[in-house]
């Protein structure tokens, strides 16, 4: 058993290590971060440009190879993760960024999960009634809108609301604005600006997930084991819900667990779009800075999270599964 | 006034073509502890009556009649009302016991819940020790602590025992069986059916029993229906219904099926063609097709059930002309032109196959979400034998017992673990990659599973034609040999453009034939060759198996788990337990004079169609499961479940667990056994 | 017997010959019954129609400049308004739609080939060829494949070839889970009585696959191919919008929408029409893609009330499994693209 998982530990390192190698040489082959000086009034020396590229490790006056092995070799012994071509430091931005991230992104998902599982279960049991095709069109709707169209569009109801009310009571740029000062106003304001991208991704997650567990339920529904339950006495309902619910619950599981933790990265376009200052947007800025070193992180870190959610995956199913935990 | 009546039940559903009419008025009485079975072809609306007694079919399913519990009207009750009725009253016990008890709960918990259901009194101690007790009933081995255990973690015929403790739980008036053994081996089906009557003589429940194996309707029914296309075409006591049927379509079933208990040499006879279509039925009896007795008369209506004898009916418009005849006289077996091969004695034939000592392990993995080595499995341990040119030799044994490994090995014609296979006369270890392709002409299989035996995206034609284009035969020459094939194997040659799926299962069989003997091999290699098929159509295949291999000089090696077919077709036959042989020889001195005691065993466990034989018998029920081939026993590997091995000496006890008996001569004839107490029985 | 097996009697003798309904009937006929399908197809041939022939009748052409008008919300001469810089706003949604639907397809359908060869390569011929393919998957399931894109776009072709890159690297990008799921399935038929019969009949590997295995799980790279079109639609509008993908002057619904989302919510009128089209587009794809789905599938509840209860057991061979972990892989329960949100390509299973 211990084997197995130092074994499978072992092979994600690697894994994990090649792919932000990948990403590192790729990036410094493609991208060119003298550019984020170019066009600059009054125009920056180039000299100045070049120290400040050996500096942080971007010079194209070193070679490539030379450049990796300075990388790995800061990364190895002090876990500095390097700076930005404008000599921001990459570990401290991915420190803040991360627990934006996570504030927006747990509740996101898990409100979605919640919804999206209650509303897949209920459908189900209701297929083809109106509620169940309502609901199936919506959800539909919601997984063909693009978070993107879905976060402005709410920008949009949200200034409509806050002129009709004549207050601005949702906010929808950044994750904290101007504090009042009356007590938890801090809260207040930063649950504000949670508000409008939280309902973004309770949407998205909400109707991916009924979807999903909509067919699992389905499935369920018709099993043999089902039958059984019936046969012995359980009214439909219990039946459904003792025997075919728990089951169709297993995979639904592991999904959720996988989500959670890609979800880390997962939120670019909402919080590009309510400016949130979480790791998604990060990602693209690095891409649209030249951020070589910043891209190289990002991927470390999406691989951590996709990393985490397989085996987070791997122990829901196994408590949720005694096939698995036992087999 | 009778404990279950049903009276014109008929259930009818949607489907994309059409009306399907399961169910088109069936009527019968059940009394208290009676048995009554209910047997039919696949789609003869036995289950689907089960279920409508149930009230378990969905609601998009008419159904109309009357079936009356004591006096009570059940068709039309309420989910609530009938929730009340059934796993208390009417229990039901399933065909397939893997995916009828839910995968996430432990066993006792789900036996529990139905005790709780309909006793909301009882604590929830009390209904755990019930179900334990229950448990124990049905020969759970340890069942305080088996009862935490989860479905997967149990064997079938396990799992079976735990649906039956189940259906017992509430002492029910009634207990459905719906094919309780199907998915079961020979020697637990034997284990599983002693527990089902065990649980009704437990509870004094009445059973409907749904099978298609008429030997164990023999054994086990009081009264018998018999269904065809959804339809009862004749019902009566078992006495009757086995030896004065009166219907064709029961006087072809019982007659088509072999014999377990005597060879006759003679082809089967035949009950042709397929059940109908129940969407589209025409009027008449929907039989006609398939009668020999068909007249123009029974073309224009339906035939009633009519008065045949006391408490016998049957459906037929010619049952004067029917009743007294002979099976053989309306289904006449087809002619066989034998063999001139016949004649030639055994030991002058060539040799075509021979494995020697031939070894096949596996690793045995475990774990769902990582994948451990934690033992190995001896598929295949140790095996010697050879088939003679015209011969069918005949593997027979539990699942696990290697019959399948060892076809798969001899198929891949490669260099086995250990051992030798030599086909024709030449060792597969020293074959080239070409070579080895060259004698894939001479070896072919034919499989178990007629709709994936073929694949159902290509005609037939290309089916047929593809093993002699790969092997390049010209084009003119392709469409020759495949009408050609298509004669052979009784097809038409209109049937080359159509798809599998246009085919019965039977059909698709023949289909899976002629591929295989389209470039005319010497050796056809048969997994279960007939087992998938119903009753009716498997006689037909197995005539049409002896009728090549007289014609084409075939050499068979056939693996099937119904020995009675395997007695019926085979020359000679092998029977395997764990990876080895532990007896051989000549059919009919094995089966008349078995001396080892897994042959015995295997062979009484086998119900024969024939009541009063079957009621006769001294069955011999092996104790529990298959030993795990990763860890057999030491010395005698079926030391663990020998019936024999408490009635030896202590001493000889010793030997059998220490020792591992080698096959030895046994008699004078063809016949070989591994046991150190070789003795014969009878177990007719 | 069992009655999830009776509508399924029809097709039983061949010689008997009633009203048979063939296989390509039978899924068409589910498949019109789908109303939402049938809509959704309905608007794919429609939109496709109006991309081809919409620009002969507007008047405008997608660069044209109405120097005079900027920012005019829809009238007369602009149907549906113009932007800053005088662009029409029509013809700018009809090219940028044609674009969007243009780069969907060639990405769906690369990715839907690519899937097919790994996943039937790796299952069939397993050892070292699966040991090696399964590896690279989970390589790419650890990338987040949305970045690495985002990289290429931006240091990589500019101008107006860009949407060929894109289209490119999206279906490199996108044949994971897929090529998942065309594995087990392969794994399933691999040990099918047909395909070992051709194998012991001396068919070699690759002709088996060709004729045996890929057929065989043909309805699911359909599905895989529909509902891929509607997944590289999302990614590409997605890049654009963040700037990674289609580049000025080219245009793509994503740059449209991004253009209109700095002049909400004065000017609705630039991010409303091509979000509008996109989400119907979209959602057109998916429908079919669903409908599809359930008429080829013979379990599938969806396909009609008729019938009854769903059958179990066989015929699901051609339903992507959803995932429970497979063996010490990564990541089956969703897709993996780690900087996509589970509404774009590649994420999310379903």
């Amino acid at each position: 058993m211990s084997g197995y998982i130092i074994r499978r530990v072992l092979n994600y390192v690697v894994l994990l290590f090649i792919a932000c190698s990948f990403a590192y040489l790729l990036a410094s082959s493609f991208l060119n971060p003298y550019s984020v000086y170019f066009g600059r009034q009054p125009p920056v020396d180039p000299d100045v440009i070049e120290n400040i590229m050996r500096g942080c490790n971007l010079s194209h006056e070193v070679s490539l190879w030379e450049r990796y092995t300075t990388w790995l070799t800061k990364i190895f012994t002090e876990w500095d993760w390097g700076c930005s071509p404008l000599r921001v430091s990459v570990n401290e931005q991915i420190g803040v960024r991360m627990w934006v991230s996570l504030r927006l992104v747990l509740i996101g998902t898990l409100g979605g999960v919640i919804v999206g599982v209650l509303v897949g279960a209920w459908t189900a049991t209701r297929q083809y009634r109106v509620s169940d095709r309502v609901y199936t069109g919506l959800s539909l709707l919601v997984i063909c809108t693009p978070s993107f169209v879905l976060g402005i569009v709410l920008q949009i109801l949200a200034i409509k609301a806050n002129d009709a009310m004549g207050v601005r009571f949702f906010e929808f740029v950044g994750e904290k604005g101007v504090v009042g000062d009356y007590p938890l106003a801090e809260l207040v304001d930063r649950l504000q600006h949670l508000l409008l991208p939280t309902i973004v991704l309770v949407l998205l997650t909400a109707a991916s997930l009924s979807r999903i567990q909509r067919n699992l339920m389905l499935d369920s529904l018709g099993a043999d084991y089902v039958r059984t339950a019936r046969a012995k006495g359980l009214p439909k309902s219990q039946a459904v819900m003792k025997h075919a619910l728990r089951t169709a619950l297993i995979p639904t599981g592991t999904y959720v667990a996988f989500t959670v933790a890609t979800m880390f990265t997962g939120a670019t376009y909402t919080e590009r779009v309510f400016s949130f200052p979480g790791m998604g947007q990060y990602a693209v800025q690095t891409i649209l800075a030249m951020d070589v070193n910043g891209i190289a992180a990002t991927t470390a870190f999406a691989g951590v999270c996709v990393v985490c959610g397989a085996i987070l995956s791997d122990i829901v199913v196994a408590i949720l599964d005694p096939r698995v935990r036992l087999g | 006034m009778s404990l279950l009546s049903v009276r014109d039940l008929n259930v009818t559903f949607p489907s994309e073509a059409g009306d399907v009419l399961a169910v088109r008025g069936i009527s019968f009485d059940l009394e208290r502890g009676r048995t009554m079975a209910l047997v039919g072809e696949s789609g003869s609306g036995k289950s689907v009556t089960s279920l409508a007694i149930m009230g378990l079919h969905p609601d998009l399913v008419t159904i109309s009649g009357s079936i009356t519990l004591d006096g009570e009207e059940l068709l039309g009750k309420s989910d609530a009302e009938m929730s009340k009725i059934r796993g208390n009253r009417i229990a039901m016990v399933f065909q397939d016991p893997l995916s009828a008890l839910t995968p996430v709960y432990p066993v006792g918990n789900q036996i529990v819940e139905t005790i709780l259901i309909h006793n909301p009194g009882t604590t929830k101690r009390d209904a755990w020790n019930r179900a334990v007790e229950l448990l124990t009933i049905v020969g759970i081995p340890d069942a305080a602590e088996r009862a935490r255990a989860f479905p997967f973690e149990f064997s079938g015929g396990m799992r079976q025992r735990v649906m039956i403790a189940m259906a017992m739980a509430n002492q029910p008036d009634i207990i459905i069986a719906d094919e309780p053994t199907t998915a079961l081996d020979v020697t637990i089906q034997a284990q599983v059916l002693e527990v089902l009557q065990r649980a009704q003589a437990e509870t004094g429940a009445a059973m409907i029993l749904i099978t298609h194996d008429l030997g164990v309707v023999a054994g086990y029914a009081d009264e018998v229906t018999v269904m065809y296309a959804g339809r009862p075409v004749e019902q009566g006591t078992i006495g009757d219904v086995f030896y004065h049927p009166a219907m064709p379509y029961t006087i072809g079933l019982l007659g088509t099926v072999p014999r377990l208990d005597h060879k006759s040499g003679d082809p089967l006879p035949m009950l042709e063609g397929n059940p109908p279509d129940v969407v589209h039925l025409p009027p008449g009896c929907p039989f006609v097709p398939r009668c020999p007795m068909a007249a123009p008369q029974c073309e224009q209506v339906e035939p009633e059930l009519t008065a045949v004898g006391e408490g016998h009916t049957a459906a037929c418009v010619r049952l004067s002309d029917v009743v007294g005849r002979a099976h053989t006289e309306i289904f006449r077996p087809p002619p066989l032109e034998r063999t001139s091969l016949a004649a030639v004695p055994r030991a002058d034939r060539d040799t075509v196959l021979e494995l020697a000592g031939l070894h096949k392990h596996f690793p045995l993995l475990k774990g769902a979400l990582y994948r451990r080595q934690v033992g190995v499995v001896k598929a295949v341990d140790g095996i010697d034998l050879d088939v003679k040119v015209g011969e069918t030799l005949g593997l027979v044994g539990e699942s696990g017992s290697g019959k399948s490994t060892t076809l798969l090995e001899i198929l891949e014609l490669l260099k086995p673990q250990r051992g030798r296979i030599m086909v024709l006369g030449r060792d597969t270890a020293a074959l080239t990659k070409a070579e080895r392709r060259a004698m894939r002409k001479d070896v072919q299989v034919v499989f178990q599973d007629p709709m994936a035996a073929v694949d159902p995206r290509m005609p037939v034609f290309d089916i047929i034609a593809e093993p002699l284009q790969e092997f390049g035969w010209k084009k003119a020459e392709v469409e020759a040999r495949v009408f050609e094939l298509l004669g052979l194997v009784g097809l038409r040659p209109e049937h080359a453009d159509r798809f599998p799926q246009h085919f019965s299962g039977g059909q698709r069989q023949r289909i899976g034939i002629a591929r295989a003997l389209a470039l005319s091999p010497s050796v056809l290699v048969l997994d279960e060759p007939v087992s998938a098929l119903d009753v009716s159509i498997q006689a037909g295949v197995i005539n049409l198996l002896e009728a090549l291999q007289h014609k084409l000089h075939l050499s068979y090696v056939i693996v099937a788990h119904d020995l009675a077919v395997i007695r019926h077709i085979s020359d000679r036959v092998a029977v395997m337990y764990l990876g080895s042989i532990v007896e051989i020889g000549d059919v009919n001195t094995v089966y008349d004079t078995p001396v080892h005691p897994y042959t015995q065993a295997l062979i009484s466990a086998i119900p024969i169609p024939d009541p009063d034989v079957e009621r006769a018998r001294q069955r011999i029920v092996l104790e529990g499961d298959l030993p795990s081939p990763s860890d057999p026993p030491t010395g005698c590997k079926f030391s663990s479940r020998c019936p024999k091995l408490a009635l030896l000496a202590p001493a000889q006890q010793v030997q059998c667990q220490a020792e591992a008996p080698a096959l030895e001569q046994i008699g004078e004839g063809d016949h070989q056994a591994a046991c150190h107490f070789a003795e014969v029985l009878k177990v007719f | 017997m069992d009655i999830m097996e009776l509508d399924l009697l029809p097709i039983e003798d061949a010689d008997q010959a009633p009203k048979r309904i063939g296989r390509a009937r039978l899924t068409l006929r589910r498949f019109l019954r789908n109303k939402l399908a049938v809509f959704g197809l309905c608007g794919i041939v429609l939109l496709i129609l109006i991309a081809i022939f919409g620009p002969m009748l507007t008047g405008w052409s997608f660069d044209d400049r109405d120097k005079l008008s900027p920012l005019k919300p829809p009238n007369s001469s602009h149907w549906l308004g113009t932007t800053q810089v005088g662009r029409d706003m029509l013809a700018l949604t009809l090219r940028g739609m044609s674009r969007s639907l243009i780069i969907g397809f060639a990405a769906a359908t690369l990715s839907t080939l690519l899937s097919s060869v790994v996943g039937t390569a790796s299952a069939y011929f397993g050892g070292w060829v699966e040991r090696v393919l399964l590896w690279i998957t989970d390589l790419m399931l650890v990338i987040p494949t949305m970045l690495i894109i985002g990289v290429l776009m931006r240091g990589g072709v500019s101008g107006d070839l860009a949407w060929v890159l894109l289209a490119l690297l999206l279906g490199l990008f996108g044949w994971m889970t897929t090529g998942r799921v065309v594995r087990s399935l392969t794994l399933s038929l691999k040990n099918r009585e047909y395909v070992l019969a051709a194998k012991y009949m001396g068919l070699p590997a690759w002709r088996i696959i060709l004729r045996h295995i890929l057929p065989n799980i043909s309805s699911l790279m359909i599905v895989d191919l529909t509902l891929g079109v509607g997944y590289a639609v999302l990614g590409e509008t997605g890049l654009s919008f963040l700037g990674l993908g289609v580049q000025a002057p080219d245009v793509s619904l994503g740059t449209l929408i991004s253009e209109g989302a700095v002049l909400v919510p004065t000017y609705n009128w630039v991010f409303l029409a091509p979000s509008v089209v996109l989400v119907f587009l979209v959602f057109c794809i998916n429908s079919v893609g669903d409908g599809v789905r359930d008429a080829l599938d013979p379990s599938s509840q969806s396909g009609g009330v008729v019938g009854g209860k769903p059958r179990r057991g066989k015929g699901r061979e051609d339903v992507p499994a959803k995932g429970t972990g497979l063996p010490g892989g990564i990541g089956q329960a969703g897709g993996a693209t780690t900087m996509s949100e589970d509404n774009t390509p590649q994420g999310g299973a379903q």
